[in-house]
């Protein structure tokens, strides 16, 4: 029994390839059954994402399986597969369990860290239980994998740092502020981004906003919507001293805010700190104020900076995923080879044998004095009867036919009786 | 027994420092649980060890330079546990600790004699007045850290270098905020320190105060933190500023601490 995984990701194949092979899970009963009805397999599940289209499967041959998985997506999706060729791939065995491990733990996304393959993961093995197509393995495999996802999201933070500009500038405005909450944040010009941050500000339970905006009945308008105060353009310096976090974005040629501006709020203000955050090019805010005390100015490629600082210590996390998945694999597989059948019907018969002796042992001893006992002739009965019993469940074990059935029984047994792993 | 117990609290100290600052590298979360167990039985053992020479010694054991840095460095790690257990800040941690293992490493090199007590030392003023100064040096030391600390964070976030320090420090305000607790109590107890060494001064020397190198010092470290704290409170100084303060004023905490009894001598000079 070997678990194999064929498909293509956003980092194989281009998105108009990625469409035609995707698999939309309300018809997937389909497909899901045209995987288990390949000979070779035993088990199938699909996952099928706008970044990854992947086939995971338990298989008898991997050589065979693979491409049986392979003619399949591209006989279904009618792609040929010189098309294909390229972007596909498959692993098999160990390599397999890795692929997937990184996955659930999202460091095979184009953004690592995000949290929804996860989901998805789950998603496409409920359908494939739900439709049958997965067995004992895949339902270990898979619960592992989640088992492993949650684990690297709690033990590394490669999901913490922010990955977009208007999040960047949160966690920023929180490594000065520590809280949010009481803050007072001015919105400066209009825009989608310095909109989009100021809803994330209010998200996080900033106290007011005061809106500056050229034409006033659209500082207006964004005031009802976002429940803050509109303010006169031209005044908007005299409310410096008021606010904590300024969101700069108008459409200016010149500097709408200026050192001696914030020099002086700051005094009135008691130095408290000062976040500007300018969005605008060319830009709002007079460069030169980052270099006041308490006072911190990024603008659009300082936060971009930070974005990629954080994508860098996302992948530094990854290096510590990859620890937790190595050890995971290892326990994994033991527990799959143990599935096979031979050793399996040793160690029960070896079980049985154990009991055998020692109650044939027990029997002679405690028949002291009494009638004699021919041990062979106990040997021999007590052999036979084991053997009768044995036989059945060993046939069955050792069936070729349908290997679904045949890891079921030998997980049932290594459970039932006991035997260790 | 008493030295015993103090190599024991070495090698823990020296084991959580190192634990701490592989926490402040590796960031898992097993190695803070390792890190603070460390430094929890480090304080034990030293408690233990304090209390045992004092039984030993038959004073307060705070009176030479083996006694006096192991105390202080006892007065910081339990102030510093206090704080984490309220805080949730472990990477503090990572600052202190080394502080504390310094000073115990600096105690292991004197002398662990115990000594007949100068008899001008034989007085109840002892325990208060170095035990209320000790405490403010050993929270001033925590206000150091803190500054430490902010200077790293504030680089990271003006320049906008961002680097792995970002990610691992509290923000600015939580480092601000301890900067004035520590302030704020640290300050009234070196005061008062000063207070009631001046009140035994009168009584044991004949004047409230005598110009001695210790005394001048203090009185340096005492104007610069009062400084701060007016600067805080009715100008509204902060960040940076305090941050340098406190690292600044540390220094002349350890000057009058140790510099004055090992390089200068004076009233305050006893073990020699």
């Amino acid at each position: 029994m070997h678990i194999v995984v064929v498909g293509l990701n956003h980092k194989t194949a281009p998105v108009e390839l990625r469409e035609k092979l995707a698999f939309p899970s309300d018809t997937i009963e389909e497909p899901l059954r045209r995987v288990t009805s390949i000979p070779q397999v035993s088990e199938g599940l699909i996952l099928s994402t706008c970044n990854r289209v992947e086939v995971l499967a338990v298989v008898r041959d991997v050589g065979e399986g693979i491409e049986e998985i392979r003619n399949f997506l591209s006989s279904h999706h009618r792609v040929p597969m010189s098309r294909l060729d390229a972007s596909l791939y498959s692993y098999d065995s160990y390599d397999a369990i890795k692929h997937i491990f990184q996955v659930a733990s999202s460091l095979d996304s184009m953004v690592i860290g995000e949290p929804q393959i996860l989901g998805q993961l789950k998603e496409a093995y409920s359908l494939a239980s739900k439709h049958k197509t997965s067995g004992v393995i895949l339902h270990k495999f898979l619960h592992k994998a989640f088992l492993v996802g949650k684990k690297v999201r709690t033990e590394t933070r490669i999901a913490s740092a922010a990955v977009s500009i208007s999040y960047a500038a949160i966690e920023l405005a929180k490594k000065i502020f520590a809280t949010l909450e009481n803050k007072v944040v001015m919105l400066v010009g209009a825009g989608e981004m310095s909109e989009l941050a100021a809803r994330h500000l209010l998200n996080h339970g900033v106290r007011d906003i005061l809106i500056a905006n050229r034409t006033y009945s659209r500082a207006e308008r964004l005031a009802k919507e976002f429940d803050g105060r509109p303010i006169v353009f031209e005044d908007l310096t005299l409310f410096l001293d008021q606010v904590d976090i300024v969101i700069t974005s108008t459409g200016s040629l010149h500097y709408t805010i200026r050192y001696n501006d914030v020099r002086r709020a700051l005094k009135i203000r008691k130095y408290k700190p000062l976040f500007f955050i300018d969005i605008a090019v060319p830009r709002d805010v007079e460069p030169r104020i980052n270099d006041i005390e308490n006072v911190y100015l990024y603008d659009i490629d300082d936060l971009r900076g930070v974005v990629d600082a954080n994508i860098k210590e996302r992948e530094e996390e990854a290096k510590k995923a990859e620890n937790i998945i190595e050890r995971e694999i290892l326990q994994f597989e033991r527990w799959l080879e143990s599935l096979n059948a031979v050793p399996t019907i040793i160690s029960l018969r070896e079980r049985f044998e154990e009991i055998r002796k020692k109650e044939v042992e027990k029997t002679i001893s405690s028949m002291n004095g009494g009638p004699k006992i021919d041990k062979e002739v106990l040997d021999a009965l007590t052999s036979s009867i084991i053997n009768k019993i044995l036989h059945n469940p060993v046939t069955r074990l050792k069936g070729r036919e349908n290997t679904r059935k045949e890891s079921y029984y030998i997980d049932a047994i290594r459970d039932l009786f006991d035997l260790e792993e | 027994m008493s030295i015993l117990f103090f190599k024991i609290v070495l090698a823990f100290y020296l084991a959580g420092t190192f634990a701490y600052l592989s926490y402040l590298i590796k960031q898992r979360p097993i190695i803070s649980t390792v890190a603070t167990a460390m430094l929890c039985s480090g304080f034990l053992f030293h408690t233990v060890s304090i209390t045992l020479r004092y039984m030993e010694a038959g004073y307060t054991p705070i009176t030479n330079l083996y006694e006096a840095p192991s105390f202080l460095a006892w007065a910081i790690i339990g102030i510093y546990l206090i704080m984490q257990f309220r805080y949730k800040i472990t990477v503090f941690g990572s600052f202190v600790s080394p502080i504390a293992s310094i000073l115990i490493l600096v105690s292991s090199a004197f002398s662990k004699e115990i000594g007949p007590l100068p008899p001008i030392l034989k007085s109840f003023w002892l325990p208060i007045h170095v035990v209320l100064a000790f405490f403010g040096d050993a929270i001033f030391a925590l206000a150091f850290c803190a500054g430490i600390m902010y200077l790293i964070q504030e680089h990271q976030i003006k320049s906008k270098k961002i680097g792995s320090f970002y990610y691992r420090l509290p923000s600015l305000k939580v480092l601000d905020d301890i900067n004035h607790y520590c302030l704020t109590i640290g300050f009234p107890l070196l005061t008062l320190g000063m207070i009631t060494g001046s009140i035994w001064a009168r009584h044991a020397w004949g004047s409230f105060w005598s110009w001695d190198a210790k005394e001048i010092w203090s009185l340096l470290t005492w104007i610069l933190y009062a400084a701060l704290l007016h600067g805080r409170i009715n100008i509204g100084w902060r960040g940076r500023r305090a941050a340098v303060f406190a690292i600044v004023g540390f220094f002349a905490v350890m000057f009058s601490f140790l510099g004055v009894n090992t390089m200068l001598s004076g009233l305050h000079t006893y073990d020699r």
